[in-house]
């Protein structure tokens, strides 16, 4: 992916400006890939800057006392951390921030069939964007289509090539309408991707088209 | 959101914006908080903090009662993480952006934020941070800090509003009467600026 355009999805991460599924994606970038943290660390940093150069807003006179009320009150730790997620054995590792979506493992899904490649929808509950798993078989084809909005990728397993690269684990792609694409699964692994679209796949293969306006991906 | 900054009288008569506590005074209230409650720091850092909170926050959209209510909110954490506020990580203002942050995006999302979680065993393993590694984060919100004055006014407020404003580009688009694409452009030319004078933090 461009640099640039990677800076600013980690821009908007930290100005916290991203829809829930997006967010997810660069949040299991970040778990994947400790080289975007230091730019993302700065994105962070220019928040704080730029809160300590806000106009303040002055507070109720009271605000403190209570606060203090409350906090008298609310003893012990804010909140039991959330019990950990054991990934089921062989399954591929999730980074944390997507297993909180997908507590029971990938196992859990339900996975469709489509071919040689499989499909499962997470339920983000983020209307105007859909977010699915999909798996690839080594050598496979990812559906071949256009799409009218975004659609990010993110690696997790494995790696894939179309006509722009190679993207391999914790890599992000980036494509809008303009293009028509053909990821490929790498010959020697299956690959694993998490994709987020924001208006339906438009299917563009031959006999695929002909569904285009029945099929719901 | 035109607010007006608090004023008190100097001592000849004139009027001037209070006092700013320094970077290391804040720190070190914070320690006191982290190590011992101590209330008074608490009640300092909440003064200086605490007011930009609650203009963080009243950008979002909320009213003064509802900021009000999640300023409290931002702090009560502030005061029951202190402990694991690590200056190495980033400065203290940062930490407290990013507990306001998240606290925005769960009211407006009513969801939890996916963040990164540093116990992910799938996390790849960090640098280890190096010795004055907490001086230097300060050093560099304030290098930031620098940064940011120095950009053409017109980007600066772009990405004030990218930060603060929950705007949509086109929305930020309208509020300033420009093209989407200006908007998008002048963002990324004070990104590329930024990269060039923080010396390509990455």
């Amino acid at each position: 992916m461009n640099p640039s355009t990677l800076d600013e999805l980690l821009l908007a991460h930290a100005a916290g400006r991203l829809p829930l599924p997006v967010d997810l994606l660069v949040a299991s970038h970040l778990t994947l890939r400790p080289e975007s943290r230091p730019a993302h660390a700065v994105f962070e940093q220019l928040g704080g800057a730029l809160l300590e150069e806000i106009d303040p807003e002055p507070l109720d006179p009271k605000a403190f006392e209570r606060l203090r009320d409350r906090l008298d009150r609310e003893t012990g730790p804010e909140e039991a951390p959330a019990p950990p997620v054991e990934p089921s054995a062989g399954a591929p590792a999730l980074p944390a921030p997507l297993l909180a979506y997908v507590p029971e493992g990938i196992g859990g899904l339900r996975w469709r069939r489509y071919g040689r490649i499989a499909e499962a929808v997470l339920d983000l509950g983020s209307p105007g964007f859909t977010t699915r798993l999909v798996r690839a078989e080594p050598g496979a084809a990812l559906f071949r289509h256009t799409h009218e909005g975004l659609e990010a990728t993110l690696v997790l397993e494995g790696a894939y090539r179309d006509g722009t690269g190679r993207y391999g684990p914790g890599d992000i792609e980036l494509a809008d309408g303009a293009v028509d694409h053909r990821p490929t699964a790498e010959p020697d692994a299956p690959c694993l991707c998490l994709t987020v679209t924001s208006a339906p796949l438009r299917l563009t293969g031959r006999f695929l088209r002909f569904l285009n306006p029945f099929v719901r991906l | 959101m035109g607010l007006v900054h608090p004023r008190v009288r100097g001592l000849n008569g004139e009027v001037k914006p209070p006092e700013r506590p320094n970077a290391d005074t804040l720190l070190a209230d914070m320690r006191a908080v982290a190590e011992r409650g101590d209330w008074v720091a608490f009640n300092r850092l909440f003064t200086f903090y605490g007011e930009r909170v609650k203009a963080y926050l009243r950008h979002s959209g909320v009213d003064d009662a509802a900021a009000e209510d999640l300023t409290q909110d931002v702090f009560s954490v502030v005061w029951r993480r202190a402990g694991q506020f690590d200056p190495r990580q980033g400065a203290l203002a940062t930490w407290i952006f990013t507990i306001a942050r998240n606290r925005r995006i769960d009211v407006l999302r009513r969801e939890r934020r996916p963040a990164p979680d540093p116990t992910d065993p799938v996390l790849a393993p960090e640098a280890p941070i190096q010795g004055d590694a907490a001086v230097e984060a300060e050093e560099m919100k304030e290098r930031i800090k620098s940064a940011v004055a120095d950009l053409p006014p017109e980007q600066a407020d772009l990405l004030r509003a990218f930060y603060f404003d929950d705007k949509t580009h086109v929305g930020i688009a309208d509020e300033f009467g420009l093209p989407l694409g200006t908007v998008k452009s002048r963002l990324r030319l004070a990104l590329a600026k930024l990269r060039v004078i923080l010396g390509r933090e990455r």
